[in-house]
């Protein structure tokens, strides 16, 4: 039978066109399926019945367990900047800015990104490589089996989690971050404190918090959203968990960088 | 009744399933058997719902479930009972929670209820007292226990079975053939069991179809597939080579 999708039934000069052509169907494709994972799911957000339990579950899986990390990383970047800022600012003898660059740095921009990437290597990995297990061991099947939607029990609290916990993440992570920069400017380089945090709530405003925030709360539906669908949608074998686990990472953080240059450039 | 008829599914170039008819009765053991690889786990597929022909139907009491989708699909789904290749135990749960699971999640049942049907599946399978291991803690035939204990514990009305004894010692198998034979006497489901344990099998199936390249080549009582004219039968159950086609070995080597 004559079919487009085989390679060889082309002539030479136009498999390459054959093949492009190709490509660009399955990326469309992949990216209306990708669209109707998130649709699917935000339906089962409004069909009762809910599974709190599980939503308890994946609030201690993607935000507990990853308290650790965001504090330990959130500590840490604070004190970078602190010192990298310091240093930057007292070229020009405006030492007396360091807090509010640190802050604004960290509640605008550093802070739901870095906490966003860190979280997906940690809880998002994890996400994927449970999924694909109980996807190639027929777990899934199973649960199909029984009359239980899939979505309902691995998606829908997970991506519930995600909206709940990664705002709180990111807070966490400011909040120790800006005590980071305050460890390295005021107790090791000898900035006053009340110049530290004074200068930062005089340039620190309601607008920067909330573009901090809907940042977090969009991380928090893209991190579920793409490593339960890499899950879901794994290959065969340890291979093919392998290969979505990183897949779902990357794919979380390109997207998280993206969406992040995106909503700066739109939000105030 | 479980009709097939005309069943038909390829995966890319591959045909798997050519056309297959098969009736099941009302509360027989029909047993499928066939080489691996041979679409038989395909066909249980398309028996509860995973997959979707090409063309043909499977008629459950007349419904086609190859048509329906979402909560008609489920109503379907809940009156059957599924035991997996692997088990396909929940690892996150315990060996007790797996069992309770569906019928925590689909009835109304109070736990006291939940936790005396519990223990009474899991002492029908000899496993009394194993409710707290993880499935990861216990043996492959403990597992396969584990999840026909699931697999009955809302009591349904026809039971799939696929490949239930695979990777098990020849006496853990007769083991589970055993239990299963036992619970169809004490709750007369009907069973489709996907199997190549050969000869073991022909004790536990009323009937047995032989799928081969995609279609049913024989079906009847386990005696009557025994003693089968056709050379295909006769091989698989004697576990012969199949002998190459003719035009394979009279090629002229150059």
């Amino acid at each position: 039978m004559f079919s487009p999708a085989a390679s060889d039934v082309w002539p030479a000069p136009l498999r390459p066109i054959a093949a492009l052509g190709r490509l660009s169907i399955d990326i469309v494709l992949a990216l209306g399926q990708f669209a109707r994972f998130l649709i699917h799911a935000l339906a089962f957000l409004v069909v009762p019945p809910f599974k709190l339990g599980r939503l308890i579950d994946r609030i201690h899986f993607i935000g507990y367990r990853s308290l650790t990390i965001v504090i330990l990383t959130g500590a840490f970047t604070g004190m970078v900047l602190g010192l990298q800022i310091f240093l930057v600012l007292s070229r020009f003898g405006s030492e007396a800015y360091l807090g509010p660059a640190v802050a604004l740095s960290l509640i605008r921009e550093l802070g739901p990104v870095l906490c966003a990437v860190f979280v997906t290597g940690l809880a998002g990995s994890a996400l994927t490589a449970e999924i694909g297990i109980m996807k190639i061991t027929e777990q899934i099947d199973a649960l199909q089996v029984m009359a239980l939607n899939p979505f309902r029990y691995l998606v829908v609290p997970a991506l519930v989690a995600g909206v709940i916990t990664f705002p709180l993440m990111v807070s966490i992570f400011d909040v120790v971050g800006i005590f980071g920069g305050y460890l390295v400017g005021v107790e090791l380089l000898g900035l006053s404190p009340g110049t530290y945090f004074g200068e930062m709530k005089t340039f620190v405003t309601w607008s920067d918090l909330m573009t901090g925030y809907w940042k977090a709360l969009s991380f928090g539906i893209i991190v579920p959203w793409v490593c339960t669908y890499k899950g879901f949608y794994c290959g065969h074998g340890a291979a093919g968990v392998a290969r979505a686990t990183t897949q779902a990472v990357v794919l979380s953080s390109v997207l998280i960088l993206v969406w992040d240059y995106f909503l700066g450039s739109v939000l105030p | 009744m479980i009709r097939v008829q005309g069943l038909h599914k390829r995966f890319g170039s591959q045909e798997v399933l050519r056309g297959i008819d098969l009736d099941v009765a009302t509360g027989e053991i029909m047993v499928v058997i066939g080489r691996s690889g041979g679409g038989k786990s395909v066909l249980l597929k398309h028996m509860i719902g995973l997959l979707r022909p090409d063309s043909g139907a499977v008629l459950v009491d007349g419904t086609d479930i190859t048509r329906l989708r979402g909560r008609a699909l489920d109503r379907v789904r809940e009156r059957y009972g599924v035991v997996f290749q692997g088990g396909a135990l929940f690892d996150s749960m315990s060996v007790w929670e797996n069992v309770a699971f569906p019928l925590r999640e689909k009835s109304r049942r109070s736990p006291a209820e939940i936790r005396e049907r519990v223990e009474e599946k899991l002492e029908q399978v000899g496993l009394t007292g194993m409710g707290d291991k993880n499935p990861a803690e216990i043996s492959g035939g403990m597992r396969k226990r584990v999840a026909i204990a699931r697999a009955l514990v809302t009591e349904p009305e026809i039971v799939f079975f696929d490949e239930p004894t695979t990777g098990l010692d020849p006496i853990l198998v007769n083991t589970i053939h055993h239990l299963i034979v036992d619970l169809h006497h004490k709750f007369r489901f009907t069973a489709v069991m996907v199997s190549h344990e050969i000869p073991e099998i022909f004790e536990v199936g009323d009937r047995v179809a032989m799928l081969h390249d995609g279609v049913i080549v024989e079906v009847g009582a386990p005696e009557a597939v025994r003693g089968s004219a056709k050379a295909v039968v006769q091989h698989f159950i004697r576990g012969e080579v199949e002998p190459v086609p003719a035009d394979h070995t009279s090629r002229p080597v150059r």
